[in-house]
């Protein structure tokens, strides 16, 4: 299947996905309402086969946070990127798919610990490498006089 | 940081004790915190985070050379695969026309890369199943590399050969005939690893069957690198998606169906005489020409998303980078072989005894940094 077949059989799994074919991966654009199934439907679908999920990266857009999901199939080869943003900041949700593709389980707590998205359904959602009391690092705009020198 | 383990027997009747951080099998500061029940290993659960040092964040602040000098402390015993990832990165983003004597030579570090890796792995492995030989005979010939590096790269472990748009400076007059030396000398000697360890019945005894992973399990859990692919999994980038100058050898990807202890480590032991044929078939015939081309003093790459992965000693190591036409990225991701590869200690480990968890942490390989960044 090449980009142009498989955005088209992308198109038809879910009616909110926006599929736009990028540069190097064909991109779907999904609310996080729409995440959980499609997620889904994209490692159970016969003809997509997405099962390896190879990089989970949590964004800060500026004015919303965001999670890139990097799917892969090992059967055809082809690649595909997921992309959704919620533009909560104080209690920023996303479903995790953790029970989909066993290795998100971490990758999202550490989205978590980094840009405090919240993960509903995760079996195990803690901080690894800060404690509760500390913010989020890699949002935009957290603070850190002390350890954080900014040129001027 | 979380609570400390207060009590000595959780709910189960379980007995719980740590492992690590400054365990000697553990390699590096990783701590695990394990379920006994009697000697059997009921769960691992690891704790990671003791050397995190936020190189993303860091990124963020810095320009794109600046970043190469980071990579290399990742996986640092993959240095130079991670350097190239950054730069192969930067240069598919400025769409930058790469001389072949420039992927010529990358590939062949890589390739000597893997191998001194893979000889510290054969070194430790061999160390923590209590043959201690091994250790000295894997550092002896590693250091033969080193040297070889030292010589080119002025570094021996963190060497900082690549920049976006070529190397730092030329190979060494030596360069060739050196490796071509250390070839005919590993090949004659790595027999000898096989006499001493592979064939051994203890080793065999302690490692055959032990921590078997599916290759479901392998690929859910993203198992990549001689892990993933003692278990089935066909996850080669060289192989797959070849960058540098892959595509133009010949090579196979080593692949097993077992899955245990015993098969990871010899599926590196064969990604080890993979890389010399990789090494052998380029030596001879390293392109003339320059050995870096000349970008713009400042780099700032277009707005949009790059993502570049390569095949460490370890496993798929992925650069997503987020540019928003800047001097230094809006958002970098590092995906690490080894944060995927840890998580699946757990599943395969239980029901074992704590000294197979010790066989079987060595043959994931792992390097802290490069779970912690």
């Amino acid at each position: 299947m090449d980009s142009v077949q498989l955005a088209e059989k992308l198109r038809s799994l879910n009616a909110e996905a926006v599929v736009t074919e990028g540069k190097q991966f064909v991109e779907i654009q999904i609310p996080p309402s729409g995440l959980y199934s499609l997620a889904r439907q994209l490692k159970e679908n016969e003809d997509t086969g997405f099962d390896f999920l190879f990089c989970l990266s949590g964004v800060d857009y500026g004015h919303d946070l965001g999670v890139v999901y990097h799917l892969r199939s090992t059967k055809y080869g082809h690649s595909v990127v997921l992309k959704s943003r919620t533009s909560d900041r104080v209690d920023p949700q996303l479903d995790s798919v953790a029970d989909i593709w066993r290795t998100a389980e971490f990758h999202e707590r550490e989205v978590f610990d980094l840009l405090g998205i919240k993960f509903t359904n995760h079996p195990d959602l803690r901080r690894f490498f800060l404690p509760s009391s500390a913010g989020f690092p890699l949002r935009k705009d957290f603070v850190d006089d002390i350890n954080i020198v900014t040129k001027k | 940081m979380e609570e400390p383990v207060k009590v000595a027997v959780d709910e189960n009747q379980e007995y719980v004790i740590n492992m690590g951080p400054q365990h000697p099998s553990t390699h590096g500061v990783l701590r695990l915190v394990l379920a006994l029940k009697g000697e059997i290993v009921k769960n691992v659960e690891p704790h990671i985070g003791y050397v995190h040092r936020g190189m993303e964040k860091m990124c963020e602040s810095i320009t794109y050379p600046q970043i190469i000098h980071l990579t290399d402390r990742m996986d640092y015993l993959s240095a130079h695969i991670n350097n190239e990832a950054v730069c192969l990165a930067v240069e598919k983003a400025l769409e930058a026309e790469i001389p072949d004597r420039i992927k010529v030579i990358r590939t062949i570090m890589s390739e000597l890369t893997r191998i001194q890796s893979h000889q510290l792995f054969w070194a430790t492995f061999g160390m923590d199943l209590g043959g201690l030989t091994c250790f000295f005979y894997g550092l002896r010939d590693r250091e033969k590399i080193l040297d070889i590096f030292e010589e080119t790269c002025g570094g021996r472990m963190i060497v900082s050969y690549n920049c976006p748009g070529g190397l730092m400076y030329d190979i060494h007059p030596n360069f060739q005939k050196r490796v071509k030396e250390f070839i005919k000398y590993f090949r004659k000697i790595l027999p000898e690893y096989d006499q001493l360890l592979t064939g051994n019945i203890i080793f065999q005894e302690r490692t055959r069957g032990i921590g078997r992973l599916s290759l479901e399990d392998a690929i859910s859990y993203g198992v990549t690198g001689p892990t993933g692919r003692a278990s089935g999994f066909s996850c080669d980038v060289r192989k797959h998606e070849p960058y540098s100058a892959y595509d133009r050898v010949k090579f196979n990807e080593v692949l097993f169906s077992e899955g245990d202890t015993f098969h990871r480590y010899l599926a590196r032991m064969e990604e080890m005489r993979v890389s010399m044929d990789i090494v052998e078939q380029l030596i001879d015939n390293i392109p003339e020409g320059p050995f870096a081309v000349k970008l713009k003093p400042v780099i700032r790459l277009p707005e949009g998303e790059y993502y570049q992965r390569v095949e460490t000693a370890r496993g798929e190591l992925g650069v997503f980078i987020i540019s928003d036409g800047n001097k230094n990225p809006y958002r970098i991701k590092f995906r690490s072989p080894c944060f995927s590869n840890l998580w699946v200690l757990n599943l395969i480990s239980r029901d074992f005894k704590i000294a197979d968890l010790v066989a079987i942490g060595g043959s994931l390989d792992l390097v802290i940094p490069d779970i912690d960044r």
